[in-house]
């Protein structure tokens, strides 16, 4: 079990697995009319998004609810269409096979999602058995004993006892369901795993043997994960780099560590700020009032955090600041970011 | 320092198809006004069964089978339920984790707040309106007036957070009861409400019970930590006392798995075993004892407090 | 581990119990189903007369040790004839049920489930039916197309139809956005495998208990149909003709013509509307323990 913070500074950057540029989706917020009409108002959810993803790397995807983490994530699984922008992954483009095809594709087994809620995510009238057969007979096209063996390693690897296995989620604990969820992702032996607040519904107690599991199958599988939550001090715990978006486009990336310590963008500091900490020590007691700008149609040439932001300018309100790289592979898109000292 | 809130011996049971859950045993603690005293545990811990039974939001499985609970000297235990009513409006006011689902959702926001204020306080409909709007700026709401004619699902969570803050506080209650205020909101939006519920307490001397899982919410947040196991309180100190001393094995293990800011995965120890079923009825005087490395053969006595410093005690035998 | 995929057969079978045991109305339900269901397979072997065969010298007898129910007009066995009628009764109903669960269903899953046009369309029709009075709906159909049994089913069905997609409409649309259904997508299943292998199974306790409750509808619309001329034709055995058929003679006083079959028609829709309840405790596997 290696624990260490952010873990160590790898370059992932030679090989990625997954290569995301320039995406956006953007949602009609009223579907037109039967004769057409004006062009409706566009929910601008995901807005211009890049980054790159090593082999064996740990991405943490941050921010507040409603800045388009949820919905990077469906693009990434191909549960949506992206509306521009490529997702290339294994140099394979994907963004092009459309949403509902892919579930046949060769490399729907490659990437598996844990879903948030574990109770919900898996259907009630299955049996955890049933659960992580699921994707083995869909995708790797098993049955019979060479499913079940598959099924009861899945679980083994994920530390679910083998008389479990017969019962329905409600049957089962938190800690349970969520080995379920995690086994039936990883059972089709994915590349890519992407885990959407995985722990969120745990108790501690049962949250700290779920993320050693994680850790774990890294090591085992050899899989990259995107790990998305909103519970910093987990992130810190697991990822390697991590992306903080604010309003559907990426604010800052870095390595977790340094943009913990040391972070550019006013509204990661803002965040970090907010994170309660067991010592009670207010690191800086910076306050992001307010809620975010809305997402529908926004001033394609402000800052999103404009009017928000306690360091901000007029400049910010007339001119949207790009993704700036920094020394340590760092990047924040403010026009007073400034190297960290 | 007077206690606002005096709870002694209070359990509570539940009646189910499959046994009777003793949900709560013999739980005290005290709460003085301007206090802010936080209730922490993990799920099943019983930490919202004891705000609901307190103000008599118990359904209709559960009845208190023992123990008193005063508030401000009214025993709450023995109030009717026109009474208790009463006092859930005007004296302890209870906010949720879900606010959206505890507002109206077809009622203008200040007219819920005004609501309240004239049932309670007997004001006429246009100083209660007003009272409404200052409420709405005293929680923190832009443009107040304009706001009061807002529907719940045009405000975000934070927003319908701090309405729910605004309804509760309006009477200027002597006990809030936050059950897991910030739970579901963001970080940044948390720690916004748990200023204005901090401030409010100041300004007004309310003593607040905050209920929550977060111990490091409740470490920034309150000035005393009673720590719930299984329908016990295990501990109760000053907040600082006990993160620097924890003293029941319960709450050493449960410090252990919570991540923080400067550790990493592997300082991290999960706790081995579970809750036990509390619908046994042979369970053991320390309901820790079976998941205990330090359970001494003195364990199976019945409970009892140790005091080891004046606002620090412990039920256990062998604390550490 | 053998048992692990695809289980539960058993456990089904332990709950059922369990739920009949903790609630004897359900007890008491099942048990005049089983009645229902042995008198509809043996009926016509336990018939002590031939239904149809009459004996003018016999006609109109109250009950006697001889003929329970007593003899109608023309002196048949009016237990005979009730017995053998449960069949043909019960047939019609489970016919109808059993197209429109198919129908209505299916319509209502995918109107959920899609939505878009397709929900536009099958709501469209849903509320064609719905416009009519139903029974009247019913007659028009039958009398249209021919006082056929299929016919008595299809209109059946079709009076049904826009309750079956009303309801597995609201449930699918519940489900759509569970994450179950998320997980299904990236397990590799398409459109039609998450329609019918996750959210359908989902869907189906709420439909049996959709299908007991209209079971008790469907035998009183076929009878319906029957009493007013327009289903099964006399001399067959079925209820509703004979209710029909004994009205005259109530003002007479023989009102044992009548009453036996229009009991056994009360009793079954009763039967089954009794059944609706203690089925969702059955198939419901959250109840399960």
């Amino acid at each position: 079990m290696t624990g260490q913070i952010g873990n160590a500074p790898r370059d992932f950057a030679a090989d990625p697995l997954l290569d995301v540029a320039e995406l956006s989706k953007r949602f009609p917020l009223a579907r037109r009319g039967w004769l057409g009409g004006r062009a409706p108002a566009m929910v601008h959810a995901v807005d211009d998004v890049s980054f790159t993803l090593g082999r064996g790397e740990t991405l943490g995807l941050v921010g507040e609810s409603g800045c388009g983490k949820s919905t990077l994530v469906r693009l990434i699984a191909r549960l949506t269409d992206p509306t521009s922008g490529s997702i290339r992954f294994n140099a394979r483009e994907l963004a092009a096979l459309p949403a509902r095809d892919f579930a046949r594709d060769a490399d729907r087994a490659r990437i598996q999602i844990v879903f948030q809620d574990a109770g919900e995510s898996i259907n009630p009238r299955f049996t955890a058995a049933d659960a992580i057969a699921d994707p083995l007979r869909k995708l790797r096209g098993l049955r019979g004993a060479a499913l079940q063996a598959k099924v009861a390693e899945a679980a083994t690897l994920c530390g679910l006892p083998l008389e479990l296995l017969d019962r329905f989620p409600h049957q089962l604990s938190g800690g349970q369901r969520a080995r379920v969820g995690i086994a039936r992702a990883i059972a089709p032996r994915p590349d890519l795993l992407v885990l959407d607040e995985p722990t969120a519904a745990l108790d501690v107690s049962v949250q700290v043997t779920i993320l050693q599991l994680l850790v774990t199958l890294r090591e085992t599988l050899g899989i990259s994960y995107v790990f998305v939550s909103h519970d910093l001090n987990v992130v810190r715990l697991l990822c390697d780099r991590v992306v903080v978006m604010y309003l559907g486009r990426i604010v800052e990336v870095g390595p977790a560590r340094a943009v913990f310590d040391n972070p550019l963008h006013p509204y990661t500091r803002g965040l970090i700020a907010a994170v309660p900490r067991l010592d009670g020590l207010r690191a800086g007691g910076l306050r992001l009032a307010g809620d975010p700008k809305s997402p529908i149609d926004p001033d394609p040439h402000a800052c999103r955090f404009h009017g928000r932001c306690p360091v901000g300018t007029d400049r910010c309100g007339t001119e949207m600041p790009a993704l700036r790289r920094f020394p340590g592979s760092r990047q924040a898109a403010c026009h007073f970011a400034t190297e960290p000292a | 320092m007077t206690a606002i809130l005096d709870v002694r011996d209070f359990s509570v049971e539940f009646r189910t198809r499959s046994g009777i859950v003793h949900a709560l045993d013999r739980i005290s603690f005290q709460v003085a006004r301007g206090e802010t005293m936080a209730l922490v545990g993990e799920s099943g811990s019983g930490k919202s069964v004891t705000a609901y039974a307190l103000l008599g939001l118990l359904d209709a499985a559960g009845r208190i089978t023992g123990g008193s609970a005063t508030l401000e000297g009214v025993e709450l235990t023995q109030a009717s339920p026109k009474e208790l009513a009463r006092i859930r409006g005007a004296r302890a006011a209870m906010i949720f984790q879900n606010p959206r689902a505890a507002l109206n959702p077809i009622r203008p926001i200040g007219r819920q707040i005004a609501d309240v204020v004239r049932r309670h306080a007997g004001l006429s409909r246009r100083d209660a309106d007003a009272r409404a709007v200052e409420m709405l700026r005293e929680v923190g709401i832009p443009d107040p007036a304009r706001r009061f004619a807002a529907y719940p699902f045009e405000l975000s969570g934070g927003m319908c957070q701090r309405v729910m803050i605004a309804i509760a506080v309006a009477t200027r209650p002597a006990l809030l009861i936050a059950d897991e205020p910030t739970t579901g909101l963001d970080v940044t939006t948390q720690a916004v409400v748990m200023d204005i519920i901090q401030s409010l307490a100041a300004e007004t001397g309310m003593a607040t019970i905050l209920i929550t899982h977060d111990l490091a919410l409740a470490a920034e947040r309150s000035g005393r930590i009673a720590v719930m196991h299984a329908g016990h309180i295990v501990e109760d100190a000053v907040t600082a006392e006990l993160l620097a001393h924890p003293r029941h094995p319960y709450t050493r293990r449960l410090l252990a798995a919570t991540p923080t800011a400067a550790g990493g995965l592997a300082d991290l120890r999960a706790i081995p075993g579970s809750l036990p079923d509390l619908r046994r009825t042979d369970l053991p005087p320390c309901r820790f004892a079976a998941r205990c490395e330090q359970r001494l053969p003195a364990c199976e006595a019945p409970m009892a407090w140790r005091h080891l410093a004046p606002a620090h005690r412990v039920a256990c035998w062998n604390p550490a | 581990m053998s048992a692990a995929v695809g289980a539960g057969g058993n456990s089904v079978l332990r709950h059922a119990r369990h739920v009949v045991a903790e609630n004897p109305v359900t007890g008491f339900a099942l048990g005049l189903f089983v009645f229902f269901v042995l008198a509809a397979i043996l009926g016509p072997s336990l018939a002590p007369y031939d239904p149809l065969a009459s004996n003018t010298a016999n006609a109109l007898q109250p009950p006697s040790a001889a003929h329970w129910f007593g003899t109608d007009q023309i002196g048949r066995d009016i237990f005979s004839r009730v017995l053998v009628a449960t069949r043909l009764d019960l047939g019609i109903a489970a016919a109808s049920v059993a197209l429109v669960l198919a129908a209505g269903g299916f319509a209502g899953l995918a109107a959920g489930f899609f939505g878009g046009w397709v929900d536009m369309v099958v709501g469209r029709i849903a509320d064609t039916i719905m416009a009519f009075p139903l029974f009247v709906l019913a007659m028009a159909i039958v009398a249209a197309l021919g006082n056929t049994v299929p016919n008595i089913v299809l209109a059946t069905a079709i009076i049904n139809f826009p309750l079956y997609v009303r309801v597995a409409r609201a449930e699918t649309v519940q489900r759509r956005e569970a994450g179950f259904v998320d997980a299904a997508r990236i397990a590799g299943h398409r459109d039609m495998g998450v329609l019918l292998g996750q959210v359908a199974p989902n869907i189906l306790p709420i439909m049996v208990v959709q299908m007991s409750l209209t079971m008790g509808y469907a035998i009183l619309n076929a009878a319906g149909l029957s009493f007013i001329g327009l289903g099964v034709r006399a001399p067959t055995p079925e209820w509703g003709i004979m209710v029909a058929e004994g009205a005259s003679f109530i003002v007479s006083g023989e009102w044992w013509v009548a009453l036996f079959p229009g009991a056994t028609l009360m009793v079954a829709v009763f039967c089954f509307n009794l059944l609706g309840d203690g089925v969702r405790d059955i198939v419901d596997p959250r109840r399960r323990t």
